[in-house]
C-alpha cells in the first residue's frame, strides 16, 4: 500500500508540466486587470484606455499565432525587464517592482489562457 | 449711538465666536474624507485592495500635496484621474477598444471655503512619510521639446500619463497641473520609488538616478506654467 502511494506521486509529479506547477492563472489574471489592463484592454486585445494616444500600439494577448511563438521565458523577460530588454517598445515598463516573480509566472500562465497557446 | 454700539458689539461677539465656530478640520475629515480615503496606513495592502480604491491615500497629505493647492481645488475639485483611481472600475467597451465610462465616474464634493481651509489645514499636519522627502533636487530649466520627448518617447510617461489637458494616457493621474498639486521632492521621491510610498502602486519603478528623476519633474513645472 505505501508503495502504492509513492508510485502515486511519482505519477503526479511526472504529470505536471514543468514550472507551470506553481503558477497560478487565476492570480494572474488578477494582476493582469491590475498592471496590464490600463495598455493591453481588459479583454487583452491590446485596446486598453491609454493605447488611442500611444505611438506604438501594445500587443494583442488574443493572437495566437504571435503569442504562440514566445516562450515563456521571452514573455517572463518582457514583463519583467520591460520591451527594452526584449528588443520591443519602451513604452512597454519594467514591472519587477509590482510584481514578485513568482506573480510575473502567474500572469505569463494567463497570457497563455488568453492566447489559447501552450507553455514553451 | 445705541444702534451702533450693539452693531460694535455684535461685531465683537461675532470675532470671539469666530475660532469656536471655525470648522473643525480633524472632525470634517474625519467625517466626509474617510469613506473614500485612508487616514492611516493599510498594512498587507492587497492588489484587490488597491482595484477597489477610491480616493488617494490621505494620510501623508502634507508630504504630498502643496496646501494653497488643496485650499482651492476642495472648493472647485476638477477631475486628477481622468479614468478614475482605479481605471478598470470605469470602462466599457468601445469600437477601438476601452473607453471610459463616465457616468460610473463619482464626483468629489465641493467644499465651502471655510470647510477647505479648516479640512487642509488638518491635512497638513497628517505627515506619516516625511523621511521620505529627502531627496537631491533643485528645479532646474528644461526646454518644453526636450522635455516633452523625455517624458513620452524616452521613458514612456505618456502612455498612462497625459502632460496636456484632454490628450494622453488615461489610467495614471492627470500631470499637467502635478506641479502645482505635489510637492517638488515628493514628484522626484514618488519617481525614483512609487513602492516607497505605495506598495501596492500600479506605477512602475524604471530605477532612475536622482538627475533623472528631477529632469521629469523640471518638465511638469514647465508644462504646469501652460495649466494655470
Amino acid at each position: 500500500m505505501k508503495r502504492f502511494a509513492g508510485l502515486f506521486l511519482v505519477v503526479l509529479a511526472l504529470l505536471a508540466p514543468a514550472g507551470a506547477s506553481a503558477a497560478d492563472a487565476a492570480n494572474g489574471k488578477q494582476l493582469y486587470r491590475a498592471f496590464c489592463a490600463q495598455c493591453h484592454g481588459l479583454t487583452g486585445t491590446g485596446g486598453g484606455v491609454n493605447a488611442l494616444t500611444m505611438d506604438v500600439e501594445p500587443r494583442d494577448h488574443t493572437d495566437s499565432r504571435e503569442m504562440g511563438a514566445r516562450t515563456d521565458a521571452d514573455l517572463f523577460k518582457a514583463i519583467k525587464e520591460g520591451g527594452a530588454a526584449v528588443n520591443k517598445s519602451v513604452l512597454m515598463p519594467n514591472w519587477d517592482a509590482n510584481m514578485s516573480d513568482a506573480e510575473i509566472h502567474d500572469v505569463v500562465a494567463y497570457l497563455r489562457v488568453l492566447s489559447k497557446t501552450e507553455s514553451k | 449711538m445705541l444702534h451702533k454700539q450693539t452693531a460694535v458689539a455684535g461685531l465683537l461677539v461675532l470675532a470671539l465666536a469666530g475660532p469656536a465656530v471655525a470648522e473643525d478640520g480633524a472632525a470634517l475629515v474625519q467625517a466626509q474624507c474617510a469613506g473614500c480615503h485612508a487616514l492611516a496606513p493599510q498594512d498587507n495592502a492587497s492588489v484587490e485592495d488597491r482595484m477597489s480604491r477610491k480616493g488617494p491615500p490621505l494620510f501623508y497629505a502634507a508630504d504630498k500635496y502643496r496646501a494653497d493647492w488643496m485650499v482651492a481645488w476642495l472648493q472647485d475639485p476638477a477631475r486628477i484621474h481622468p479614468a478614475g483611481v482605479f481605471f478598470g472600475n470605469h470602462l466599457k467597451a468601445g469600437p477601438e477598444g476601452d473607453e471610459i465610462d463616465e457616468a460610473t465616474l463619482a464626483v468629489h464634493p465641493v467644499l465651502s471655503a471655510g470647510a477647505a481651509l479648516a479640512v487642509t489645514e488638518h491635512l497638513m499636519t497628517l505627515s506619516a512619510k516625511a523621511d521620505l522627502l529627502a531627496v537631491d533636487y533643485t528645479p532646474g530649466k528644461v526646454s518644453k521639446r526636450m522635455g516633452m520627448l523625455n517624458f513620452g518617447k524616452f521613458k514612456g510617461c505618456s502612455s498612462c500619463h497625459s502632460d496636456e489637458a484632454g490628450y494622453g494616457g488615461a489610467s495614471g493621474p492627470e500631470l499637467h497641473t502635478a506641479w502645482h498639486r505635489l510637492r517638488p521632492d515628493y514628484i522626484v521621491s514618488y519617481i525614483l520609488n512609487p513602492q516607497a510610498w505605495e506598495p501596492v502602486s500600479l506605477m512602475p519603478n524604471q530605477h532612475l538616478n536622482p538627475a533623472d528623476a528631477g529632469k521629469l519633474a523640471d518638465y511638469l513645472k514647465v508644462i504646469a506654467e501652460d495649466s494655470p
